[in-house]
């Protein structure tokens, strides 16, 4: 078989294993600093160890070592099987694949060091910073050039949202890095003050909506119709949702700067497209859970299944807590408090994570040419784990952000305040013990997980698959 | 915001709340033919990746139809459409001056009564105590610790040793104006290890009296004596503190005072006056002053 005639699957199993991979890593940092939390000392004294340096090292790791992983293994699986043709330029693609893991390894060396631009999602270095921008260029030039050589008339609707995912991403990434170098391992950003915040908001909440809402669509959007053997719902209702939902988010930075220096209007306006966003997000979740209509008797017995649906009702749950969480009344109570870090665990472990396993189960026996994984029983002791795990996680940060919010403001009726910082930080401790527990619960399942795929790939030499017709 | 940056916003804005409407009107346009509605299920990818057709849910479609007219509405009330105002002429500005003087209106009263009684009055006033404890919370618990106890470098506000003197006026005058405490760096002065050596020693015996024998006396003499006076008793007027007792505010350990002499120490307390007003500061130097009583 020639090369042209086989898909290149070689550079998907790899960012499969490593989304396996740095899952763990990843959730096992968050472990320590959620620990750490509840136990100061579990720093030992040591700097690399402190949770100011481990807190990005955590959210760098699952967002962009075990997410961007994922995106890239499936964007690279989906776009060869949906536009029938080999994906394009080999060794581009073995490029991104180690300069990705180099940009890993390095964001695992320098943030323990204290190496950090300091600015939220965006904290490697400018040297760490431009690989990044060489890899993503080859990556949109993988994807892209492949989409370029399809043999099919239409472009499938997953293509539509890695493409958004992987320009915008590009912009997003540039423009929030422009910095002046001053060392190897310091730079001074060029914008200042608050529009130096804008710019940092812009960034961070499109990376929430590019890179963990839209790129996780795509994945959604292949593998729920393979997995349920179901057409997807309406082919209308994703053209008005992807066009509605990739113009709308990059409007809602602002709402992360509610009653700040920023201008009143910049607040309202993303205020205001933050609360549009809910429609065009729900559209996604409507395709999705409405293509297993005729279907559902399929979550009976098929856990991977199990593990999409419940993504999509963390995704729903997610994209109307947001858009809520923005109107400035709610924002006003829930800012600076553990809500804001349960919403983005019910968003990171609800949605991204659970859409991701279940993704990769369905692609890792299609991978290693297995007919299905090396156990079912365990995939659904994964869902449980999971979605207990999330479920804990997600309820106590609510519990304790809540009342934090309202012992905050509470006054007495000389006007005082009712309880001091210390009283609202003691109140929390329980409610960090139970996110802990729900972070170890979803943590076991990861485990399980390694050992499933482990067993599933290990003594097999997957054979080149033959590109397929088009119908 | 000069009027072209301001048309450019409004612009972009209602560009991108039209586009929202078009795509939804596209979308909802009468129901697609059955041709159309046929050729675009019949594709297939990858083997059995279809779609069908469905048209959008009416309930999806008036929600987000809503939100769009909501937005409208509140763009018209609210600011954001560039330099407009709105019609509420609300402003985040306006809303905590607003939310500032109700607050004043409702408790002014209380505080300015607190505010005209002297301090040995107040802290036989449990109701007084029971507020200044809820202000100490809130703005002096962070340094001085939650039962005022203080820590290192931050003075504790329950025993009798006072830096800036314990009576109701300093400290009234301390949480009011703040106060810088200085400690200036001798190591170059002093000069020799040895001779700083002999300092830490003569120090650390002040406790047990001054032992004019001691190799460190004549430097204490030279250098410390008109801050810290020839007992050791601290100067209050300019906040030394007093060095014959077993209060350190840095630590009593040899290295400790030694860092003391040789590179000094900056204390800081930072002034409340803009903060909390005169009468608010009152109640609280009466709490303060109760601590320690």
């Amino acid at each position: 078989m020639s090369s042209q005639s086989s898909y290149n699957d070689r550079v998907v199993r790899q960012f499969t294993i490593m989304t396996v991979v740095w899952g763990v890593v990843g959730m096992l940092v968050g472990l320590i600093i959620a620990a750490q939390l509840i136990w100061p000392s579990l720093n030992f004294d040591v700097p690399f160890l402190s949770f100011g340096r481990l807190r990005p090292l955590h959210t760098n790791a699952v967002i962009f070592a075990f997410g961007g992983s994922a995106l890239f293994a499936t964007a690279y699986y989906v776009v060869q099987r949906t536009c029938h043709v080999r994906l394009a330029y080999d060794k581009l693609a073995a490029f991104t694949f180690w300069g990705w893991q180099a940009v890993i390894v390095l964001a695992a060396i320098t943030l323990p060091l204290g190496i950090t631009q300091s600015k939220e999602y965006a904290e490697l270095e400018w040297p760490i910073d431009l690989l990044i921008a060489v890899v993503w260029v080859a990556f949109a030039l993988v994807f892209l050039v492949t989409i370029g050589r399809r043999r099919v008339k239409h472009i499938y609707v997953a293509n539509w949202f890695y493409a958004a995912f992987i320009l915008t991403v590009a912009v997003l990434h540039i423009f929030n890095n422009i910095a002046l170098p001053v060392t190897l391992s310091k730079s001074y950003q060029i914008y200042t003050g608050v529009v130096d915040g804008m710019m940092q908001w812009w960034y961070g909440h499109n990376a929430v909506g590019f890179f963990l809402t839209a790129g996780f669509l795509g994945m959604m959007y292949y593998f729920v119709p393979k997995q349920a053997q179901r057409p997807i719902y309406s082919y209308r209702l994703s053209v008005v949702h992807f066009w509605a939902l990739i113009s709308i988010y990059m409007w809602a930075g602002p709402h992360h700067l509610h009653y700040t220096s920023l201008p009143n209007w910049a607040q309202s306006l993303g205020m205001v497209f933050s609360v549009i966003l809910l429609a065009p997000s729900w559209g996604g979740m409507i395709n999705g859970i409405m293509t297993l209509s005729g279907a559902w008797h399929k979550l009976r017995t098929d856990p991977i299944l199990k593990f999409m649906i419940v993504a999509l009702s963390f995704y729903g749950m997610s994209t109307f807590e947001g858009p809520m969480m923005s109107i400035k009344t709610v924002n006003a109570l829930s800012h600076y408090t553990d809500w804001t870090i349960g919403h983005v665990h019910s968003g990171a472990l609800g949605w991204v994570a659970m859409m991701t396993i279940g993704s990769l189960y369905c692609l890792i026996p299609r991978l290693y040419g297995k007919q299905a994984m090396y156990s079912t029983r365990l995939i659904d002791v994964h869902f449980w784990t999971s979605t207990i795990g999330v479920v804990l996680y997600a309820v106590s940060m609510w519990i304790s952000g809540i009342t934090q919010g309202l012992m905050w403001r509470a006054l007495n009726d000389d006007g005082t305040l009712t309880y001091s910082f210390i009283e609202s930080l003691k109140f929390t401790y329980p409610y960090y013990g139970i996110r802990l527990l729900g972070g170890l619960v979803f943590f076991a399942g990861m485990l399980v997980m390694v050992y499933n795929v482990y067993m599933t790939v290990r003594r097999t030499v997957p054979e080149p698959q033959a590109v397929i017709q088009p119908a | 915001m000069n009027s072209a940056w301001s048309w450019y916003i409004i612009l972009g804005t209602v560009a991108s709340l039209a586009a929202c409407f078009w795509l939804v009107a596209w979308a909802n346009r009468q129901r697609a033919s059955e041709a159309e509605i046929k050729e675009s299920e019949a594709h297939v990818w990858d083997e059995d990746v279809r779609e069908r057709n469905n048209p959008l849910p009416m309930w999806w479609l008036w929600l987000f139809i809503g939100t769009i007219v909501w937005s409208l509405g509140y763009l018209v009330y609210y600011p954001g459409m560039g330099s407009y105002q709105g019609l509420g002429t609300w402003s985040q500005e306006e809303q905590y001056d607003a939310e500032v003087q109700a607050a004043e209106a409702k408790y002014g009263a209380i505080f300015a009564a607190y505010g005209q009684t002297e301090v040995e009055e107040l802290v036989k006033d449990p109701a007084a105590l029971a507020i200044g404890a809820s202000l100490y919370q809130n703005y002096c618990s962070q340094c001085h610790g939650s039962a005022a106890r203080g820590a290192r470098g931050f003075p504790n506000l329950t025993d009798d040793a006072w830096q800036y003197g314990g009576g109701p006026a300093q400290i009234e005058h301390s949480i009011l104006h703040g106060r810088n405490g200085i400690m200036p760096p001798l190591g170059a002065v002093i000069g020799s290890d040895v001779a700083v050596d002999n300092l830490v020693d003569f120090v650390l015996a002040m406790p047990d009296g001054i032992d004019t024998g001691l190799p460190g006396y004549a430097d204490y003499m030279k250098h410390c004596v008109a801050c810290h006076g020839p007992a050791g008793d601290g100067l209050q007027v300019i906040g030394a503190p007093r060095l014959n007792d077993d209060v350190w505010l840095y630590g009593s350990s040899p290295q400790e005072i030694r860092k003391t002499i040789v590179q000094g120490r900056q204390g800081y307390m930072p002034a409340n006056r803009d903060l909390i007003g005169p009468d608010r500061a009152r109640i609280l130097a009466a709490y303060v002053y109760s601590l320690s009583r």
